[in-house]
């Protein structure tokens, strides 16, 4: 294996009375890396959070961060890493200086020390520097709950849905700010329930009702992808959904904003047959083309 | 001239908080039994916006009426009147479903007949029937979903707003919610839905972008994408929203 382990996850579990919040989780992430941690809500994204950043212990399976073991090495590991929960922990009453000089107080650092590690992101809301948080906006927020995580300097940041809520063009931002955080050398472990964002990581997990249902790279877990696929454009999608669900030799149907995609057996339809049954149930003028599956296919492929 | 009955009708919509403006006049029709994607960036006045057509907020200046309320002067008309539902908020899961029902439909002023025909035809049109004694805390996401959508419409109101339905849903019982929509729309219930989901975007007859307090764009789907060269809703909607000088 190319380069060195930053995160390592074997075998942990978890539960809540009768809930199964993890089962036997294995993970390694690698150094300098962006690793993405996809599903949606309830999953079990933020219960493995809270085990990797100390706050919380697993009911069986071993975990370490930066080599340092999540139970005997805790407090080296809330030393070097940076963690931005999925609720803004930010004080709502302090500005957004006081914010920001409390985080490094705790770490026992100073806003200047490491000044040049948050300068990309917070020289974007400086000028609001004496703006209580709880009157930023939901963006702003966003942006000085990151410096709050960075402002000592950490190893391994984790960050709990970050772009929940966040429109799309503030999504692409924050997104094109991680990669900056990476190119400085510091591994990310970030999660969303956004199946868009999975092409940004370098390896990604899919992960659903407490199990790793995928991992790897995108380009691996596309290329595993069992089915083959077509995308129709044109007509209307809710009658298309109807017609093709009850059709031999077509496993799946979803909508995919203006396409929706096909999933075939092998011996299925092809695009010529797909066409000839739409026309035939009166549907003219669609398109049909053979795709590549996107995560999200293989999310629902898997699901 | 448009002849088709309107649920809601916005003119000169202004709200401002001190010397800021949150929505900056603002005026848009939707039609009954019409999906009306309601878009725009973090902070664009949406929520400023549906809290005013929900009879949750005075507008500053300008007028309206929603399911034929003045949004001006019978805002608690409106508010038995329409629908509503959230991802953060619609149900309370330390009751079971059909308490949840009898709550929301005494709330919505149903008598015990009416709520007892609807508990069961409700349970009976979600397939829901051997789970009425099921407390909603239980009940797998997507069951939930359905649930409080109904629920939402419990008292048949003309329009339902949508506030993030489908934030952090799985990909599979996203879709499936969808499909509810679109039956409740073609019941001709005017639904108004507000989503980050860009795939989502093109579900709808009609969206409306807002920026900066503005609406920037209002069309179909179809229109906007011809309008702005774009290849799907994201690229609209970056092209439009990235131009916001506020967040």
């Amino acid at each position: 294996m190319d380069g060195q382990t930053a995160i390592k996850v074997e075998g942990i579990c978890k539960s809540f009375k009768e809930t199964k919040a993890l089962q036997d989780i294995n993970l390694e992430i690698k150094h300098g890396e962006i690793f993405g941690l996809i599903g949606p809500d309830g999953a079990g994204k933020t219960s493995l959070f809270r085990i990797l950043t100390t706050l919380s212990l697993a009911d069986s399976g071993k975990a370490s961060v930066n080599g340092l073991d999540v139970v005997d090495g805790y407090a080296g590991i809330r030393r070097s890493i940076g963690y931005m929960p999925g609720h803004f922990a930010l004080y709502q009453d302090l500005s957004v200086e006081e914010n920001l000089n409390f985080y490094a107080t705790v770490f026992g650092t100073t806003v200047a020390e490491n000044y040049d590690t948050i300068k990309d992101i917070y020289s974007q809301i400086e000028m609001f520097k004496d703006r209580k948080a709880r009157d930023l906006s939901g963006g702003m927020k966003q942006k000085l709950a990151l410096c709050c995580a960075l402002v000592h300097k950490p190893d391994v940041l984790f960050l709990d849905e970050p772009t929940t809520g966040v429109d799309a063009v503030s999504r692409k931002e924050f997104w094109a700010m991680l990669g900056r955080i990476k190119d400085s050398g510091v591994t990310i472990m970030v999660s969303t329930p956004y199946m868009d964002e999975a092409s940004l990581c370098d390896r990604i997990a899919l992960i659903l009702a407490g199990k790793i249902i995928d991992k790897g790279t995108p380009a691996d877990i596309i290329s595993r992808y069992p089915h083959r696929l077509f995308a129709i454009r044109g007509g209307n999608m809710f009658r298309i959904l109807k017609e093709l669900k009850v059709h031999e030799g077509i496993i799946r149907c979803s909508s995919f904003g203006c396409e929706c995609h096909v999933a075939v057996t092998d011996n299925g339809p092809d695009a010529s047959s797909l066409l000839d049954i739409l026309e035939k149930s009166g549907m003219q003028g669609c398109r049909v083309e053979a795709i590549q599956a996107g995560i999200e296919d293989c999310f629902i492929g898997l699901s | 001239m448009e002849t088709r009955e309107k649920t809601v009708e916005i003119r000169n919509l202004v709200k401002k908080f001190g010397n800021f403006t949150a929505v900056n006049n603002i005026s848009f029709d939707v039609y009954k039994g019409e999906i009306f994607g309601f878009l725009g960036a973090n902070g664009a006045g949406k929520t400023t916006a549906i809290r005013i057509l929900c009879g949750l907020s005075l507008p500053t200046s300008g007028e309206g009426t929603v399911a034929g309320f003045s949004i001006n002067n019978q805002q608690e008309d409106i508010k038995k009147h329409i629908g509503y539902m959230s991802q953060r908020f619609s149900l309370y899961s330390d009751l079971k479903v059909w308490e949840n029902i009898e709550l929301f439909g005494g709330i919505y002023g149903l008598d015990d007949k009416q709520i007892a025909l609807k508990t069961d035809s409700m349970l009976k049109a979600l397939d829901l029937e051997d789970s009425r004694n099921m407390y909603v805390r239980d009940m797998p996401l997507g069951w939930k979903q359905k649930l409080a959508f109904s629920i939402a419409m419990v008292h048949d109101p003309q329009v339902v707003f949508l506030d993030e339905p489908t934030g952090g849903v799985d990909p599979v019982t996203r879709r499936n919610f969808w499909e509810m929509i679109y039956e409740a729309a073609s019941r001709g219930v005017t639904v108004f839905v507000t989503t980050h989901y860009m795939d989502e975007a093109e579900y709808c007859d009609r969206v409306s972008v807002m920026v900066d307090g503005v609406v920037e764009a209002l069309g179909a789907p179809a229109e906007l994408k011809k309008l702005y060269s774009a290849a799907n809703m994201d690229e609209v909607f970056t092209k439009i929203a990235g131009r916001a000088e506020r967040e």
